[in-house]
């Protein structure tokens, strides 16, 4: 079984969010980049079945739409325990785009695992993008997978509750909360190995672009906070009711 | 050109999203001088469907085959791209829930349309097509342009309210065509969240993080809650603790979640956990650490021990209850 991860390429989570003059663009000076955060736990997810079953998964790689900057990023996914990384050489313009060029590498694998949003746009749209440009099944809001005889054992959010399913492979799962339970942080080891392991890149595909950010705004600043005593706090409730109206 | 949108529904209801749904997409359509017609899947009863009319929905397309129960992403997509083609729909709007963020990037594939995941309101303008979401995990709002002829939108719930708007909705059986091979999505066992309101459908949310010590000391939590008809919500170390399930956990690697009112009681506001909440129209922190982050994004705070808050809040609302 080989397994391919989808790596975003995305602000650390404490970034102070700034935009251009004409706030049309991302400020990204002063920006850490790091895997985004569901990418990192579908990674471990997909490390771990592999140290469990050595004998079924044959290799984990790792997959990127973005410039040379990323691959610090991916670097990084090697030395948690991905065995190859490629990079697709373009600007991850929009979902559409970035599933089209991920679907020029994607043949072959038997499970795909992408994150349920990237941090930075919030999209929610890649993972399930490609798996309809693949024809291939997809489950989302997974938050668990197991290696079953022949299937794949796949625990779901759904509205309401949750779901335990079988899957057949090949299956492109979209993956949160709960799917490993700690980021793994790479090992000195994983680190050194790493530098040795090989990080493809290849040229980009032409591709349709169907959206674009036209314009960013930063939230209002809140008005202060009006603080009510510890001994008095029934009387916030009545602020809530009669002031803010919400009760 | 119209507008169609996907009315969820579950064991044969719709769910409440839908109705926000319907009412959106009435107003949506109204602006653009569209017809609007609603698709629902699966078996839904005839009295429940007309309920859409309450909403606005004139027309309703319904296929009750039953595999659609199965939630299986690509069936729904398929089955709702056949719909579109049916309606001539130009704008086709699903929930920023868990399956409408399943089949909306699926659907948008099959249309050929550009995707805005997580609308929040009407677009700013319709020609060009410019919606608003949040972007940066809540910390900031991006316009995306679609640019594609046909569009899908995702609207975030809670985030457009009911409009009632009484119409006759006449009601059309549709076949997306799909047969059995179609629904490939084997579900093993289901477990259901009863008898409480689900987190995204909550108007009001109460939420505890560590400040609360240990799982065993959510009870007067649950009380101020089921006292006010809220969802309770939690940390992302409370339910790593496994103090609390994962479903509520709010934050950026979280639910994102924009009530009208959320209590957060002994939660120091991390910039991860105000990722999924500062949306909320009114926020109310409790925390005994008067530097504590959450008093910046919060309302209404009391500085103070939080097991001595509760009570108070839980006496006053019952008066409010009461008068
Ligand atoms: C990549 C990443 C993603 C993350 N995603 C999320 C996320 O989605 N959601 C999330 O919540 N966190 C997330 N976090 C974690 C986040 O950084 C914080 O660690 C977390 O939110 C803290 O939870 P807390 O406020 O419950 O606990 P603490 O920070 O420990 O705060 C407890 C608070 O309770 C107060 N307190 C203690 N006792 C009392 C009392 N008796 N009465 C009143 N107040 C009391 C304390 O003063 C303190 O402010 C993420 C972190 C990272 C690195
Ligand atoms: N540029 C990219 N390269 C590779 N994978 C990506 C990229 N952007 C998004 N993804 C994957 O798609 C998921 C959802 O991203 P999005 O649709 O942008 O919110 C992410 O969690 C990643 O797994």
């Amino acid at each position: 079984m080989k397994i391919l991860v989808l790596i975003g390429n995305v602000p650390d989570t404490t970034t102070k969010i700034k935009f251009n003059a004409d706030k049309t663009a991302f400020d990204a000076s002063g920006v850490q980049w790091i895997i985004n955060p569901w990418d990192e736990l579908a990674l471990t997810r997909a490390v771990e079945l592999k140290e469990a079953h050595a004998d079924k998964i044959e290799s984990i790689v790792v997959a990127n739409v973005g410039r040379a900057e990323t691959e610090a990023t991916l670097r990084k996914a090697l030395a948690v325990g991905a065995d190859e990384a490629i990079r697709i050489d373009a600007d991850a313009k929009d979902a559409w785009y970035v599933a089209s060029q991920l679907a020029k590498v994607a043949a072959g694998f038997d499970l795909i695992l992408a994150g349920i949003e990237a941090s930075d746009y919030n999209g929610s749209a890649v993972g399930g993008m490609l798996a309809e440009m693949l024809d291939m099944k997809s489950v989302s809001a997974v938050s668990g997978i197991e290696l079953a005889d022949g299937a794949l054992k796949i625990s779901r959010e759904i509205d309401g509750g949750s779901q335990t399913l079988s899957m057949q492979t090949p299956l492109l799962a979209v993956v949160q909360k709960g799917i490993a339970k700690e980021p793994r942080i790479p090992a000195m080891r994983g680190i050194m190995m790493a530098r040795k392991k090989p990080l493809n890149v290849v040229a980009a595909a032409d591709a349709e672009e169907h959206t674009a950010f036209v314009g960013f705004e930063l939230p209002a600043p809140k008005a202060a906070c009006k603080m009510i005593a510890e001994d008095q706090a029934g009387e916030l409730i009545n602020l809530l009711h009669n002031e803010a109206k919400v009760l | 050109m119209s507008v169609l949108v996907y009315t969820e529904n579950w064991d044969g209801k719709f769910k409440k999203v839908s109705f926000e749904l319907a009412s959106y997409a009435v107003a949506l359509a109204e602006s653009m001088q569209l017809p609007v017609a609603a698709l629902s899947l699966g078996s839904v009863e005839a009295s429940e469907l007309e309920k859409l009319g309450a909403y606005g929905i004139s027309k309703i397309y319904t296929d009750t085959n039953e595999g659609f129960n199965s939630l299986d992403n690509q069936a729904i997509a398929k089955a709702v791209s056949a719909a579109a083609v049916k309606a001539g729909a130009t704008v086709v709007i699903l929930a920023h829930n868990n399956l409408g963020k399943a089949v909306a990037p699926r659907l948008a594939v099959r249309l050929k349309a550009g995707l805005a995941a997580g609308v929040q309101g009407l677009p700013v303008t319709t020609s060009p097509f410019v919606v608003k979401k949040l972007v940066f995990t809540g910390k900031a709002f991006g316009h995306v342009s679609i640019n594609s002829t046909v569009k899908v939108l995702t609207l975030a719930p809670n985030s457009f309210g009911l409009v009632e708007k009484a119409t006759a909705a006449s009601i059309e059986t549709f076949d997306a065509g799909l047969v059995s091979a179609d629904f490939a999505t084997t579900i093993e066992s289901t477990n259901k969240v009863t008898g409480k309101i689900l987190l995204q459908d909550a108007e009001i949310v109460v939420s505890g993080g560590r400040g609360l010590k240990s799982g065993e000391n959510w009870g007067q939590l649950e009380e101020l809650a089921a006292l006010l008809g809220a969802g309770t919500a939690c940390s992302r170390p409370v339910s790593d603790e496994g103090w609390r399930p994962h479903g509520e956990h709010v934050g950026q690697t979280g639910k994102i979640i924009a009530p009208n009112l959320y209590f957060a009681l002994g939660i120091s506001g991390a910039i991860q956990h105000l990722g999924g909440v500062s949306s909320s129209k009114v926020i109310v922190a409790v925390n005994k650490d008067p530097e504590a982050p959450i008093f910046e994004a919060a309302d209404y705070g009391i500085v103070g021990d939080v097991f001595k808050v509760l009570p108070q809040f839980i006496e006053a609302v019952k008066t409010i209850k009461s008068a």
